[in-house]
C-alpha cells in the first residue's frame, strides 16, 4: 500500500467516525421520540427518516447538492454568512455519510428504546424522578447497547458510502477521495491492481466493525 | 390459422433483422449533442438503429477493452485510440481523425470575477477549478498539459476539482460551485449558464484530435463502416461545424 492509499483509508475512517458522532445526538432524540411518544405526523417522519436507505444514493446526492451548493438555500447561508464551503470539500463527504447512515442509527436505537420495559421508568417516576432523570438513569443505560449497535451500523454504512458522496463531494485526491471512490476510479483507469489493496482493507475494516457490532448487540442484558 | 400467423410474425422478425442493423456507438461526452443530432438524421436515412454510449473516452476505451458490445468508437484523443489499436481491437483501415476542438476557460454566466488571462486563475479569488480528471480523461489531460506548458499547473493543482468527464466540469461551473473550469469550446456553446472567459487558440493550446474507428468486435462491420463514412461526409461535417467543431481537411 502506498502512502496515498493509507491517507485514503484514514480519511475514510475519520469522516465515517465524524459523521456518526454528528448524527448520534439527533438520532437518539428522534429515536426516543418515536419509541416513547405519540404525536401527529409521527408515521410520516418515520417514513422520511427511512428514505435515504431506499432512495437511490445518487438521487440523495443530488438533493444535497441542490441544498448545499453555493447557490442552494442552505449552501448560500453557510457560504455568505460563515464563509463555509460544503460542496467539493471534506465536509460534503461527512454530510453525505451522515445522511446515508442516519436511518440505520435511528431504526436500531428506536427498537432499543422500545425494548426498555416502561415499568422501570414508571417505578422511577413514582419514586419522584424527573423525566430527565428517568431518561438519564433508566432509559438511556438500558438502551445503550442497542444505540451503540446502531452507531456501529451507521459507521459501517458510512465507510462504504459512494453514490451521494460522488455527486456532492467529487473525487478530489487528498481532499474528498474515500476508499469507495478510489476503488471506483482505479477501476475506471484500468488500475485494478491499485484497487485491490483498498478492497482488502475495506473488507477488513467492515468485518471488524460489524463483528464488534454483533458482539455488542448479542451480549446478555445485565438486568 | 395460428401457425400461419406465427410464420408471418417470425418472417417479419427476420426481415426486420436483415434490413436494419443496430449499432452501438461509444462516443466522447463532448460529442453527445452533435452525435444525437447526426444519429437522428442517419437513422432516418439508413433505417439502421443507433445506440449511443457517451462518457469519458478513457472510460469508454476501458469498457471496450473489457468486451463491452460496441461497433464504433469516437474518442476525444488519439491516445485512447492508440491503446485500442495496440491491443488489436480496431478493424484495420477504419481509423480516421475527423475533428478538432479548442479549450476554453468558462465561468458562470452571472459571475462577476472573470479571469482575463489563464495566470489569473492562480489568484486566491479562484478557489476551485473544475476540469475533467487530468490523468485519464482527454479534456482533463489537454487542460493539464496546457497549464503545465504555461508553467501554471503547480500553482493551480490544489484548486482542481477533477470530474468524471468534461460535461461534469461544465455542470460544476454552471451550478456556481466552482469559480471557473476548463471545457471544450463546443461544450461552452451548448450551455446558456456559462460564458467563455478565455479561449485558448489552436496554436497556443494542445493539439486536440477526435479519431473514429470501427471495432473488430462489431457484429455489423458493414453498417458500422457506412456510418463511419457518413460521419466524414458533408451532412455530418456541416453539423459538426455548426456546433463549433473544427472539421479536419
Amino acid at each position: 500500500m502506498t502512502g496515498e492509499a493509507w491517507q485514503i483509508v484514514f480519511f475514510t475512517i475519520q469522516v465515517s467516525a465524524l459523521s456518526t458522532l454528528l448524527i448520534l445526538p439527533v438520532g437518539i432524540v428522534i429515536a426516543w421520540l418515536m419509541a416513547r411518544r405519540d404525536w401527529p405526523g409521527k408515521a410520516v417522519l418515520e417514513t422520511v427518516v427511512m428514505l435515504p436507505l431506499f432512495v437511490p444514493p445518487v438521487a440523495t446526492g443530488l438533493v444535497l447538492l441542490m441544498l448545499f451548493g453555493r447557490h442552494g438555500p442552505l449552501g448560500s447561508i453557510l457560504q455568505n454568512g460563515f464563509g463555509i464551503d460544503i460542496v467539493f470539500t471534506w465536509r460534503a463527504v461527512v454530510l453525505a455519510c451522515a445522511m446515508m447512515s442516519f436511518p440505520l442509527l435511528v431504526r436500531t436505537a428506536q427498537s432499543a428504546f422500545q425494548e426498555v420495559n416502561p415499568r422501570f421508568e414508571d417505578i422511577a417516576r413514582t419514586l419522584g424522578a424527573s423525566e430527565w432523570r428517568v431518561f438519564g438513569t433508566i432509559t438511556l443505560p438500558l438502551a445503550l447497547r442497542g444505540i451503540v449497535a446502531g452507531a456501529v451500523l451507521a459507521f459501517a454504512r458510512a465507510l462504504g458510502e459512494f453514490g451521494a458522496t460522488a455527486v456532492v463531494a467529487g473525487m478530489i485526491p487528498g481532499k474528498t477521495m474515500t476508499i469507495s471512490l478510489s476503488i471506483y476510479q482505479n477501476i475506471q483507469l484500468g488500475h485494478d491492481a491499485a484497487a485491490l489493496p483498498l478492497l482488502f482493507v475495506s473488507i477488513g475494516i467492515v468485518f471488524i466493525t460489524v463483528f464488534c457490532g454483533q458482539i455488542i448487540s448479542k451480549r446478555k442484558r445485565p438486568v | 390459422m395460428k401457425t400461419k400467423a406465427l410464420v408471418v410474425f417470425v418472417s417479419f422478425l427476420f426481415s426486420a433483422g436483415i434490413s436494419a442493423a443496430e449499432l452501438t456507438v461509444h462516443a466522447a461526452a463532448s460529442l453527445a449533442d452533435a452525435m444525437k443530432e447526426i444519429g437522428a438524421a442517419y437513422e432516418k436515412e439508413s433505417g439502421d438503429k443507433l445506440l449511443f454510449n457517451f462518457g469519458a473516452s478513457s472510460l469508454l476505451a476501458r469498457q471496450i477493452e473489457q468486451g463491452a458490445p460496441a461497433d464504433l468508437f469516437f474518442s476525444a484523443d488519439e491516445a485512447k485510440m492508440d491503446d485500442l489499436e495496440k491491443k488489436d481491437l480496431l478493424l484495420p483501415e477504419t481509423r480516421h481523425s475527423l475533428l478538432s476542438n479548442l479549450l476554453v476557460v468558462v465561468v458562470a454566466a452571472d459571475a462577476t470575477t472573470v479571469p482575463k488571462s489563464v495566470s489569473d486563475l492562480t489568484r486566491p479569488d479562484y478557489r476551485k477549478l473544475a476540469l475533467a480528471e487530468p490523468q485519464s480523461v482527454p479534456a482533463g489531460i489537454y487542460a493539464r498539459e496546457y497549464l503545465q506548458k504555461m508553467g501554471l499547473w503547480d500553482a493551480v493543482k490544489e484548486k482542481v476539482v477533477p470530474t468524471e468527464n468534461v460535461r461534469a466540469a461544465l455542470v460544476a461551473v454552471e451550478s456556481g460551485n466552482v469559480e471557473a473550469g476548463f471545457v471544450y469550446k463546443t461544450d461552452s456553446l451548448i450551455s446558456k449558464k456559462v460564458k467563455v472567459a478565455i479561449e485558448i487558440s489552436a496554436a497556443e493550446g494542445p493539439k486536440i484530435s477526435y479519431p473514429v474507428a470501427v471495432l473488430k468486435s462489431s457484429r455489423e462491420p458493414k453498417s458500422a463502416k457506412q456510418f463511419a463514412v457518413y460521419l466524414a461526409g458533408p451532412t455530418a461535417r456541416s453539423l459538426f461545424e455548426r456546433l463549433g467543431f473544427i472539421v479536419a481537411k
